[in-house]
Parts: C-alpha cells; sequence; structure tokens
C-alpha cells in the first residue's frame, strides 16, 4: 500500500513579483468565495460587488464616507504592522484604541472651550498617544520580563480596556459623563467643547478627515524609519533574527518594548481621533461594536506590514464597511461585512503560507529521511 | 525447532551489521560498516564526533534505512521499515536527550508508545505499575513507577528511559552518550545495570567517546572513524583505543605546516587572556570549570576536544552571549564586562558562531545589511538618526569583491547563499573591523572541500596579519593543521596544552577521551 502526504517545502527563492502577487490574488479569491456564499444565499454576487464599488467609492459623497471608516482602520493598522513587524503579536490594538479614546476625550475636555483649537487638538493627539503606549507597554513589558505570551496579555487587556471606559460612563459620575440634562437619566459622556472638534478638509468633491490625513503623515513617517534609520535597522533584525541580533550587540528586548509603546501610541492617537474627529463624545458602546482594533489586523496582514500599503488598504476595507452601513437592509445581511473581511484575511494568510512554501507530494518513509537528516 | 537451530540461535549475534553505507549529501555518514553484538555482552561503539555512531545508532533502531548493506537479528536478516519494526525486532534505544513528558507518571510515560498492552489490551495502570516494579528489580533499577518525571533527578529519568525499553521487552539496548548528562557516581550505577542487564540476557550498545568508561564497563569495542569501523577489540587498553580512535600517524599531522610559521614569536603580546574562567550550561550544570588559556597577537590556538566539553560555552562567553561566574578575560589587557555583546565588540573580539544562519546572520536581511551588522552604529555608516545605504552597499560591494563572496548583488538576501558564501560573508564581516582577536568555532563544518581551503587560508591570512585566534573545532584535522598551539577540552577545563611541533597525536587523543596520563 503506498500512501501519499502532502507537504510543505519551504521555497528557496522568491520572484520580485510574488509579494504583489499574493496579496491581490488572495483578495480575488476571497471575492470568488464571498460570491459563492451570496449565491447560496439567494442574491446575485455582481449586483452586491457592483452596489459596493459604488456605495464606497462611486456615488456622490461616498469617497468622504469612506475616509472616516478608514480613519480608525488606517490606525490600528499601522499599529499591528510596526508590531509585528518586530514580532511582536499586539492583538492589543482594540484596547490601547479606547484608552487613546479616554485619554484623548479627558484632556480635551479639562481644557475645556478656553484654549486655542491647535492646543486642543495637539493635546489630545498627545495623550491619545499616551494612553494607548501605555497600554501597550504593559503586555511589552510582561513579555520582556516574564516571557508571557503578548498574545494573550494584550487580548485580554482589550476586555479591561472595554470595561474600564464602560465604568467612566454608565457605572459611575466620573469626569466624563455627562451629569446634567439628559445624562441625567441616560448615562452617556459629556460632548467635548467645539473648539476641541477636529477640522474636516473640504477638498471640494471629497471631505478628508484631519485624522485621516495626520495617519497619512504618519504612516510616510513609519516607512523611513523602519527603512532609513538606525532603529528601523534594528527592529528588521530583531524581527527577522532576534538570536542574531543579541550577538550584533542589540538589546532585543529594548527595541521590543519601544516599538510595544509605539505601536500602542498608534491605536491611541486613533482613539484620539475617534472621539475628536467623529464621535465628539466617550462613547464605550460604540467603540466596542466596531471593533476596530481587531479589523486593523486584518488591514496589517494585507499590507504586508508596509505603512504605506496600509494606507490603501485602510481605505479598501473602510470603503467595504463605509458600504456596508449604507446598503444596510432587509435584502442586505448586516453580517455580510463582516463575513468578507474575515474572507479576506483567511485567504490572504493562506496566500502568506503558498508564497513561503511550495507544496509537494511525498511519500511517509520521505517524511521520515528528510526529518531526520543532519542540518 | 530443532536442537541444532536452538543452538545456533544461542550462538548468533543478538544483532550484527553487515557493509552498511548510508550517505549524505556531501557526507558519507557511514560506510562498509560492519560489527556484531552478542547475546549478554557490553558492546561499545568508539569514536569522535561525526564519525558516524550516531547514523548507525538511527539505522538499528529503523529510524534511516541504509543505502547498502543489511542487518541481522539473532541470525535473521532484517528490514526494518520503521521504529516500530527495529522495537518488534526486541531492538530498542536509550535516547541522550529524554523523551518523557514532564508532567506524566513513570508509569504513563513507560506505558505511553507501547503499541499494545501486552497484558489485556486494556489501559491498566496498576498492572503495569506492577511490572514497572517487577523489571526495575530485577535489573537493579529502583525509581518509583507513581512519581512524576519532573520530579526526578537527571539519572532517575535516564532510569526510566531504560524501563520504558525494557518494557517493550527489547533484547538489544542501545544507549547514546548516556553518560553525558550525569554524575560520576551516577555514572558507576550506569555502568552496573549495564553490567547487571548483560547478565541477564539482554546486550548493551553503548556508544561513548570516553575512554576510560569504555575500557572499563565494555566486553568488546568497536571504533569507528570518517564513517568507516575499523576494527573491533577487545582491548581494554586506553592508550590503544586513543590510537584507534584518532587514527592518524605524526607524520602527516606535520605535512600541512608549509603555509605558516611554526611559531609565534615569544615577544608577541598577549591579545587574549582567559583565566580560571567558570561557567553554567544551559542545564545548571557546571559547563566550564576553570578554563586558562592565552593567544598572541598572530597565533592560531585550536581548542579541540569531543563536542559538549564546555566549548560552546567558552566562545559564547567571549562573544559576550553568555555569562560567566567567575574568572575573567583580557583583550589586550583590558577586562571584558561579563554578559556585554557591545563590549567585545568595542574590544575588537570577532565571533564566528558555529551557527552561522541562526546566530551570524539575520537570514531575511540582504548580504549589505549583515556586513553592516556589526558597524551601523559608528561612522560612517551612521548618520544619527539616519543610516546611509549608499555606504552601506559600497562598503559591502568591496567586502565581496575582497573576499570572493559569489552572489547576484549585495542585496540578495544571505540565506540564499551557499554555505561556503555564508561562511565568507561573516568572515569578511568579522575581518572588516581590525579584529585583535578573533573567535571562530567549526569553520569548515558543512563546506565542500573547495569552500573548507578557502576559509582556512583566509584564517592563516588573517594569523599573518596579527590577528589571534582562536579556533575551536571537533574536527582534529582541522585543528591540528591550522593551530601553532592545541589546547585540549574535557569536562569544562583545558587538560593540556600542546605545541603543535611536538603535537603527539595518540597524547591528544587519550586527553580527547579524558586521560591525563599516559597508562595501562
Amino acid at each position: 500500500m503506498k500512501r501519499f502526504r502532502l507537504r510543505l517545502e519551504p521555497r528557496s527563492d522568491l520572484p520580485k513579483w510574488l509579494p504583489w502577487a499574493v496579496p491581490v490574488g488572495s483578495f480575488l479569491v476571497a471575492l470568488l468565495v464571498g460570491a459563492i456564499v451570496l449565491s447560496t444565499t439567494g442574491q446575485n454576487p455582481f449586483s452586491v460587488y457592483a452596489r459596493i464599488v459604488d456605495r464606497a467609492f462611486l456615488s456622490d459623497g461616498a469617497f468622504s464616507g469612506t475616509l472616516v471608516s478608514a480613519t480608525p482602520l488606517l490606525f490600528t493598522g499601522l499599529c499591528a504592522a510596526v508590531a509585528f513587524r518586530v514580532g511582536f503579536f499586539n492583538i492589543g490594538g482594540e484596547g490601547q484604541f479606547v484608552m487613546g479614546a479616554i485619554f484623548g476625550s479627558g484632556i480635551a475636555l479639562k481644557l475645556g472651550a478656553d484654549v486655542p483649537g491647535v492646543v486642543a487638538v495637539a493635546s489630545m493627539v498627545v495623550f491619545g498617544a499616551i494612553g494607548g503606549g501605555l497600554w501597550a507597554l504593559i503586555p511589552g513589558i510582561l513579555k520582556t520580563r516574564f516571557r508571557t505570551n503578548e498574545i494573550i496579555t494584550s487580548l485580554m487587556l482589550n476586555y479591561v480596556a472595554a470595561v474600564i471606559a464602560t465604568y467612566l460612563i454608565f457605572d459611575s459620575q466620573s469626569f466624563w459623563r455627562e451629569l446634567t440634562g439628559s445624562g441625567v437619566v441616560f448615562p452617556k459622556g459629556k460632548v467635548l467643547p467645539t473648539i476641541a472638534w477636529w477640522p474636516k478638509l473640504d477638498f471640494g468633491s471629497v471631505i478628508v478627515p484631519f485624522g485621516f490625513l495626520l495617519g497619512m503623515v504618519i504612516a510616510g513617517w513609519l516607512y523611513v524609519l523602519q527603512r532609513k534609520t538606525r532603529f528601523g535597522f534594528e527592529m528588521r533584525v530583531v524581527g527577522g533574527a532576534p538570536t542574531t541580533a543579541r550577538y550584533a550587540g542589540i538589546k532585543p528586548n529594548r527595541v521590543i518594548i519601544a516599538v510595544a509603546a509605539l505601536s500602542g501610541a498608534l491605536a491611541g492617537i486613533g482613539g484620539a481621533t475617534d472621539v475628536g474627529n467623529f464621535r465628539h463624545i466617550l462613547d464605550p458602546k460604540g467603540l466596542q461594536q466596531s471593533g476596530f482594533g481587531y479589523a486593523g489586523i486584518v488591514v496589517a496582514a494585507l499590507a504586508r506590514l508596509n505603512p504605506v500599503a496600509v494606507v490603501f488598504v485602510a481605505i479598501l476595507l473602510g470603503g467595504i464597511t463605509n458600504a456596508g452601513y449604507a446598503l444596510r437592509g432587509p435584502d442586505f445581511p448586516s453580517g455580510l461585512v463582516g463575513v468578507l473581511q474575515g474572507l479576506i484575511l483567511f485567504c490572504t494568510l493562506g496566500g502568506e503560507v503558498l508564497a513561503r512554501y511550495r507544496v509537494k507530494r511525498s511519500s511517509p518513509s520521505d517524511v521520515i529521511e528528510t526529518a531526520l537528516e543532519p542540518a | 525447532m530443532t536442537q541444532d537451530s536452538l543452538v545456533e540461535a544461542a550462538t548468533a549475534p543478538a544483532v550484527a551489521a553487515f557493509h552498511i553505507t548510508k550517505k549524505f549529501p556531501g557526507v558519507n555518514a557511514n560506510e562498509d560498516v560492519t560489527f556484531d553484538v552478542r547475546v549478554g555482552e557490553v558492546h561499545a561503539l568508539l569514536g569522535e564526533n561525526g564519525a558516524g555512531k550516531t547514523t548507525l545508532s538511527n539505522i538499528l533502531t529503523g529510524l534511516y534505512r541504509p543505502d547498502s548493506g543489511w542487518l541481522e537479528v539473532l541470525g535473521d536478516r532484517v528490514n526494518f521499515q520503521s521504529p516500530r519494526d527495529a522495537i518488534a525486532a526486541g531492538i530498542g534505544m536509550v535516547h541522550q536527550h529524554f523523551r518523557l513528558i514532564p508532567t506524566f507518571t513513570v508509569a504513563e510515560n513507560i506505558a505511553l508508545g507501547s503499541a499494545h498492552d501486552p497484558i489485556n489490551g486494556r489501559f491498566d495502570l496498576a498492572a503495569i505499575e506492577e511490572r514497572i516494579v517487577a523489571l526495575s528489580e530485577s535489573f537493579d533499577l529502583p525509581v518509583d513507577p507513581r512519581a512524576k518525571i519532573w520530579q526526578l533527578s537527571v539519572g532517575e529519568q535516564q532510569r526510566v528511559e531504560i524501563l520504558k525499553v525494557l518494557y517493550r521487552e527489547a533484547r538489544v539496548l542501545i544507549m547514546d552518550e548516556p553518560t553525558a548528562v550525569l554524575t560520576p557516581v551516577e555514572s558507576e550505577a550506569l555502568a552496573s545495570t549495564m553490567q547487571s542487564m548483560a547478565r541477564n540476557g539482554r546486550s548493551v550498545v553503548f556508544i561513548s567517546h570516553k575512554l576510560g568508561e569504555v575500557a572499563s564497563i565494555a566486553d568488546r569495542v568497536t571504533v569507528l572513524r570518517h564513517g568507516r569501523s575499523v576494527e573491533t577489540v577487545t582491548e581494554n587498553d586506553v592508550n590503544a583505543l586513543a590510537s584507534l580512535m584518532v587514527g592518524r600517524s605524526v607524520e602527516s599531522v606535520q605535512q600541512t605546516t608549509e603555509s605558516m610559521s611554526l611559531f609565534v614569536a615569544e615577544s608577541a603580546p598577549v591579545v587574549l587572556e582567559i583565566s580560571d574562567l567558570c561557567a553554567t550550561g544551559d542545564r545548571g550544570l557546571k559547563a566550564l570549570n576553570g578554563v586558562n588559556l592565552n593567544v598572541r597577537a598572530g597565533e592560531i590556538v585550536g581548542v579541540a576536544g569531543v563536542a559538549g566539553n564546555g566549548q560552546r560555552e567558552l566562545v559564547e562567553i567571549l562573544a559576550g552571549l553568555r555569562r560567566s561566574s567567575s574568572g575573567s578575560v583580557q583583550v589586550d589587557g583590558e577586562s571584558l564586562e561579563n554578559g556585554s555583546t557591545r563590549h567585545p565588540i568595542r574590544l575588537g573580539v570577532s565571533y564566528v558562531p558555529q551557527d552561522r544562519m541562526g546566530t551570524g546572520l539575520a537570514p531575511d536581511l540582504s548580504i549589505a545589511e549583515n556586513m553592516a551588522l556589526k558597524k551601523y552604529r559608528r561612522p560612517p555608516v551612521s548618520r544619527p538618526p539616519f543610516l546611509r545605504q549608499s555606504v552601506i552597499d559600497s562598503e559591502a560591494r568591496e567586502l565581496m569583491a575582497q573576499f570572493d563572496v559569489r552572489a547576484p548583488s549585495e542585496t540578495t538576501p544571505t540565506r540564499r547563499l551557499s554555505g561556503g558564501n555564508v561562511q565568507k560573508v561573516l568572515l569578511a564581516r568579522e575581518m572588516s573591523g581590525d579584529p585583535k582577536v578573533l573567535v571562530i568555532a567549526s569553520p569548515s563544518q558543512g563546506l565542500d572541500v573547495g569552500a573548507v581551503a578557502i576559509v582556512h587560508q583566509l584564517l592563516l591570512d588573517a594569523a599573518g596579519k596579527g590577528v589571534g585566534i582562536l579556533l575551536v573545532s571537533e574536527d582534529l584535522d582541522e585543528v591540528l593543521s591550522l593551530s601553532h598551539r592545541i589546547a585540549v577540552m574535557y569536562e569544562g577545563r583545558i587538560l593540556d596544552t600542546v605545541d603543535r611541533v611536538d603535537a603527539d597525536v595518540q597524547r591528544i587523543g587519550l586527553l580527547m577521551g579524558g586521560q591525563m596520563e599516559e597508562s595501562a
């Protein structure tokens, strides 16, 4: 009896086109599988996709709405991309985003209406970064000091952050909570003074939120940081070969801690953007329902951790989300957008495996031989 | 069964190998190996690292299939398709690194993987424990079957490994370097266990490089050298065994010396001075036990010895990757900070590790970036906070030309390079900062003959420029042909240092086997 098994074998060399072809191909496969799902639910996949493209990018004002949806994804995407680059698997973008929102709204409320708008916005950016950065430092320190798994600790801290935000608005008479007017009956956050509302820049056909511009600038800065600076070089060595980094005199733990803080700060600025640019209020329920932190991981994976690519992927996924809001109705299942995003992530990760390895058929005895061959 | 065949079965070897050849890409791990193990015998396989001991035991236990040659068990030819066949034929392996589950009990570990419970097919832990107790009594292997593995000492864990094999009714036990992990007292107990197993009609194949214990425990010894079985002897004279194991005449050593001077001037300054260095290894045992060694400028000092005698710990301390527990290292008169990886770089200690891809290089980064790995903090490469890519690239191109690195370009990731080119990239980087000391571990391991010659020439060139070189290698030929002085390491100490001009190979062989004096 001859049995065959499938075996993955690392590819020795990657052709130049492969890094680009894989995400694009994965995206197309995801659309294909999505089409099958749609067909089974009685929808015409072509018309659904056409409507998504229309409502995401083409129709009147659609692109402006897409940028609104893309802004938080841009920040959480950068958060994941920069952390994953050094092998720090920060799943905590969600919680760091929430902490950024808490800190950002806190400073805006504290400063009140009597400061110049520039000061209010700048302080929110800084405090958002501090809030998210501190929150990400916890798993960073736990990992480097006690070798705890950052995936678990950062994930758990997401729930802690959500509970803190809920407590501030629903379970206490905190500084963030509106205690007058309708707020007495229905718990909700204080509205930020209008001076602290972030600007939206009108370019005629498109309205660009200030937060999105800020995110683009940060993405460019991160690209330069990673490709051109000493710290970026250290990041690449630590991410690719931690033992070698140590051998070369780099202290991997320091790099990881710094990147953890940076990563959290990015998500935190995203949280500040969320309150400053869009909600103007600390809204725990809204934050939890959006799940920006988790979507950011999808963004980073699709962008292959490249910060500039994150901008474009955020717009793409933001478009799908935006179209999902616009199209939601009796003939358009609300879970569809989530299904599509999940399919895209799944196909991207699958595609990643196929890009790095080739699949071979082999007999079991070969498996033994190759597994035990001396290195 | 007739009377004759019974007699024959009783006298046929418990297991025998005939003309076994096994090749791996670039290596003939075993070549025409023939030997036999009698029933009730302790049979030692003696050889240096890479002599083919492990490959042979993997063939005996069915992990590998030989390219040619065959095995016989009690006179019958067998063809093992998998380890299961070998177990069924009564051959069991006691691995050097234990394969036990720490949170399971002794009995659970022993029962685990026994394909079928010989008692009644059920998982009857009480019956299993009973059988273990019986076995441990008859072979004098005291162990509590209900103890969890993590509670046991290393010696006790090894007993569990042995019991595991006996439980599967093995008649031949292959023990791979069993004393490597044991304390002297535990080793003695193990020796008596081996002899009691032999008295009980089991056969023991005992793999070792320690001459003393081989001579005292084994009934017969088969010596392997460069993959071949040299001879099977009943010898218990360590001197004779040492010559068989090392197997070179003194003349052959002297041949390769033409291209270098035999002596380094007494006046040459000492660039590396190691005094009373002690350290613990990964398992918490003492790995270095007072190492003293000097290297002069322009001198190549070879550290010979069988792997696992502290060489790895020694070089890791010099590179700052491991902390010493006491003692000191002076580089050109300055003390090396304990456990700092940057300080050795600053003092001019270059290090080419044995694990080139895993420690020496970042495989996904380009040749140019890898070459910049130790100079990116300093100008001209660094212009804070930026790095000057143009400088990185042009310096890499220069080094690639100088060291003849064959690659499409300096942007090629190092993981795509051949072994020889990887070593050239490493040497290029480590030599480029004008080092005072070069520490290099197993420089030619895994390289083809041509690449070995190039690497050796590069080392001789470096010594010619006045670099003090500490060459750590398990390949005795390499050490003998390159070194001015040879230091032999055994159990965390330099047993002795000999000048290459009067290097007596037999004596080095004895030292590698832990024998200080030439004695019978």
